[in-house]
């Protein structure tokens, strides 16, 4: 327990110093005066006086952080509150919430949420992909056509693209593929192809795409220039300079920007819910509407929510290690205690430093 | 040393250059350089910053388009197809060929930091499918060798020191079996202590008979390793010749005050 050894055995810096180490004083004044035997140095001694061996006496005391211990006492007498008024509350009906946990028609809704993120996610990025060359590309029409599909489809609230794709039969009652402004080849009822999880597919898909052209924009853009160039220096085509070269130290600009893309996807799916469509979140209200336990089946999804997005974010901590790769002086092969200190900010590695700046209370 | 300064540049002109121009905006960065590199020479150029060196090495692989004049290495012209009429710009896929005659080495290495150093030199011969796996992979372990690095085919860029990493980069531009080398101020990245092992790898190369065009501050490797000097300034050619007049005794009053304050 970190907690309790450090504090109380530490003096203040104004302290005299502690008279029991005379060895510490030694021994730190011989090796700075002589030098060791394995080299020899050519440097004239430096005279100490009495008063640089008392200083060098002293032990290095860092700063008391009482602030620190009391935010730490608010910060745990807060959570838990908030854990006993959770569990010890009965109108939680944490029965309830067992009973339906694995419910034929929640799995179902869950399939549904899990097969429409998957689908949604890979057609927004490939068409984000695809966007997010066509802003980067020489040809002024592309880059303006991109520019205005990001900034029209990221100013449309998702939800209300949701509801115009579902309505979509109601001002274009037939679709047909043919020529332009020419002759159609084939034309079907537009009523018929949007049904509800088409139209949620096809919104959602629409608005992952202007965001994730933006991410992938910006991660293409932090890799080197220097880097395409050395590789068209060694001939390589467009194709494999961007493949080989650039996407893959693009990644670790991408993956946590698309990390935060994909459960916001899984969230958004809930929003399908609207044009009653059998998600998970539309599944528990079709419970609750029946039986009125709503906060207990509201928790059965958000404990579902929990658990995919806990999965998701390991998941991702293992892309981002992948990509991570040569970006290190020394490749680390780190222990579970040191993924741990590094991923939970209680005790950072160097407590009183907070090195890694989020860290610390 | 004794070979690089004994060895005749003599052979038959690998590179020609005749009239070329570049511009960026408003700048005039290169006024119509002419040059003749013959094959196993080594070519300094030297200058002030600003003075269009790079520029001119880059046309060189056509990583810049010339607005004017053309590159011609062994007879036919970097980067466009002779018309009837015009000199039409090659489709990327045949840059790319050509690309992999001439070697080029940076000033920041640009080595590929997510790929080791054995992935670096590999990467182009399987592109250009010069070589399979197997056989890229026994090339590159000898261009190791040759730079000094032998059994340091499992490292990471970043865990190489600027010396080693810059050798790297020499090994990785010799994997294509080039027929010129370009140095972008090879050494100007580096700590002076490391400044030369590098040096050495070049003399080497030019003991070898590789031809090489180094744009480089060291004065005293250009004195050594150098059978040619050419000065620039503002994008002109202002002075050239054996690095013994050029850089022992120059005429030109440009060349003279560049000399005073860099050495």
């Amino acid at each position: 327990m970190p907690l309790s050894r450090s504090a109380p055995t530490q003096p203040p810096p104004t302290d005299p110093p502690p008279a029991s180490s005379p060895s510490q004083s030694t021994s730190s004044s011989s090796s700075s005066s002589s030098s060791s035997s394995s080299s020899t140095v050519f440097v004239p001694a430096l005279a100490t006086t009495r008063a640089d061996e008392e200083l060098l006496a002293r032990r290095l005391v860092p700063p008391r952080r009482p602030g620190r211990w009391v935010s730490a006492a608010v910060a745990l007498v807060l959570a838990a509150m908030l854990v006993h008024t959770i569990v010890a509350n009965p109108r939680f009906e944490w029965g309830i919430v067992r009973q339906y946990f694995v419910a034929a028609s929640i799995i179902h809704g869950l399939e549904l949420t899990l097969w429409l993120t998957a689908a949604v996610m890979i057609c927004g990025y490939a068409l984000g992909i695809a966007l997010a060359c066509m802003r980067l590309s020489g040809n002024p029409i592309l880059r303006g056509f991109a520019f205005l599909y990001v900034w029209l489809f990221r100013s449309v609230p998702p939800l209300v693209q949701l509801l115009f794709w579902y309505e979509l039969a109601s001002f274009y009652p037939k679709l047909s593929v043919g020529i332009p402004f020419g002759p159609a080849f084939g034309t079907a009822n537009t009523a018929h192809l949007f049904s509800g999880e088409f139209a949620a597919f096809v919104a959602l898909s629409l608005d992952v795409a202007a965001f994730s052209a933006e991410i992938v924009r910006g991660g293409i853009l932090s890799v080197d220039p220097g880097q395409s160039e050395a590789a068209q220096a060694l001939g390589l085509g467009r194709w494999r300079t961007f493949r080989r070269v650039v996407l893959p130290q693009a990644m670790p600009a991408i993956v946590p920007a698309s990390g935060n893309m994909l459960i916001g996807t899984l969230k958004a799916t809930s929003l399908v819910s609207v044009i009653a469509v059998v998600d998970l979140l539309y599944a528990v209200q079709l419970i609750y509407n029946a039986n009125f336990e709503v906060i207990p089946l509201l928790l059965v999804a958000t404990a579902w929510y929990l658990l995919l997005t806990t999965v998701l974010s390991i998941g991702q901590y293992y892309v981002e290690r992948h990509y991570s790769r040569g970006t290190k002086r020394r490749p680390a092969a780190r222990t579970l205690r040191q993924i741990t200190r590094a991923n939970l900010p209680l005790f950072p590695p160097g407590t009183a430093g907070s090195v890694n700046g989020i860290g610390g209370l | 040393m004794t070979a690089a300064t004994t060895r005749m540049p003599a052979g038959a002109t690998l590179l020609r250059i005749r009239g070329l121009r570049k511009s960026f905006g408003q700048q005039t960065v290169l006024h119509g350089i002419d040059l003749d590199v013959p094959q196993g020479s080594v070519t300094v150029l030297l200058g002030p910053s600003g003075s269009g060196k790079s520029t001119l090495l880059r046309c060189i692989n056509h990583l810049e388009k010339p607005d004017a004049g053309f590159v011609e290495l062994d007879g036919a012209v970097i980067g466009y197809r002779r018309g009837r009429r015009h000199l039409h710009e090659l489709p990327a896929r045949e840059v790319t060929r050509q690309r992999a005659s001439v070697g080029m080495v940076f000033q920041q290495f640009n080595l590929f930091p997510h790929l080791t150093v054995l992935e670096n030199l590999v990467e182009a011969p399987i592109a250009h499918r010069l070589a399979t796996k197997a056989q890229a992979a026994d090339t590159a372990r000898e261009l190791l060798a040759r730079v000094g690095l032998a059994g340091r085919e499992g490292a990471y860029p970043l865990q190489l020191s600027g010396g080693q990493q810059q050798r790297v980069a020499i090994a990785r531009a010799l994997a294509l079996r080039p027929r010129l080398l370009l140095f972008d101020e090879p050494t100007s990245a580096l700590d002076p202590e490391l400044v030369g092992e590098v040096l050495g790898v070049i003399k080497d190369l030019a003991a070898d008979g590789m031809t090489m065009i180094v744009v480089t501050h060291e004065i005293g490797f250009a004195r050594e390793a150098a059978d040619h000097a050419v000065f620039l300034d503002a994008g002109r050619i202002v002075e050239s010749g054996p690095p013994a007049d050029v850089l022992s005794a120059p005429k030109h009053e440009r060349t003279r005050a560049f000399l005073d304050a860099v050495l």
